[in-house]
């Protein structure tokens, strides 16, 4: 985006969009992270390790 | 089976049940639907479990497993031609399903804006940027070069970024463009709690 009203030197604002858009992908990281680690968190349901006993066992009678 | 094997398989168990709570979110990330997430986990948790004996142990097996769960995926949303509208429809329900009023709107939005990019372009940032994986393990599990990782995940957060500065999921009288300061103040508290 263009602002013409903006006085500042081009390169002063460069710098300063690049800054907004690190802040922006920073933030998007760490709620993206968030997101991730709320299901990582989440109690594992008992079929998990249900079915992995039940194969456990399928296995060791062989 | 001999002795030693079976001292191998329990390490090998032992090391799969730690993984599942990662295997349970990035399925989360692929599918939407936390309940056809949870079986696809289950599927490859299991194939991860009947190919035990082609792991090294001592590799990274979580890269393995999550290569194992990547390839369930698609396999399964190839042999389905429905799969596409299926996708749709639980990717609306679950949309609907996270609208509490209890869910952060910055996590809400996210989700639906991940939603909006192309499966390629979620998997790799995931991976990433929430799994931990460097770029050449994001490559390994997606049977692709590294370099083609690294275009995928930055195209993704370009598009993630302009999605929720377009606000284009403005639900309930939240007005549209909210969604990127939602995300910014969230994560500032989130910085500033630690």
């Amino acid at each position: 985006m263009i602002d013409h009203n903006d006085s500042r030197p081009q390169s002063d604002r460069d710098d300063a969009s690049l800054d907004e858009a690190r802040l922006r992908q920073q933030a998007i990281g760490v709620k993206l992270r968030q997101m991730f680690d709320q299901v990582v968190n989440e109690p594992v349901p008992d079929d998990f390790l249900d079915i992995l006993r039940r194969a456990d066992e399928r296995k060791g009678g062989a | 089976m001999g002795g030693l094997a079976s001292t191998d398989d329990e390490g090998f168990r032992k090391e799969l049940v730690t993984l599942i709570p990662h295997l349970r979110a990035f399925a989360r990330t692929l599918c939407g639907d936390a309940t056809a997430a949870d079986d696809l986990a289950q599927d490859a948790m299991l194939k991860a479990w009947d190919a035990r004996a082609s792991y090294q142990m001592g590799t990274n097996m979580k890269a393995w497993t999550f290569m194992i769960l990547r390839n369930q995926f698609y396999s399964e949303k190839r042999r389905s031609w429905r799969q596409t509208q299926l996708d749709q429809e639980a990717a609306e329900r679950t949309l609907m399903a996270v609208d509490d009023p209890s869910a952060p709107i910055a996590l809400d939005e996210l989700r639906q804006a991940l939603r909006t990019l192309p499966d390629e372009q979620r998997e790799a940032l995931v991976l990433v940027g929430a799994g931990g994986f460097a770029y050449e393990e994001a490559a390994d599990i997606c049977g692709c070069a590294v370099g083609t990782v690294k275009s995928r995940v930055s195209r993704a957060r370009k598009a993630l970024q302009a999605s929720l500065e377009a606000g284009a999921y403005d639900r309930d009288g939240s007005p549209a463009g909210e969604a990127m300061g939602a995300i910014l103040a969230d994560a500032d508290r989130l910085s500033g709690a630690r």
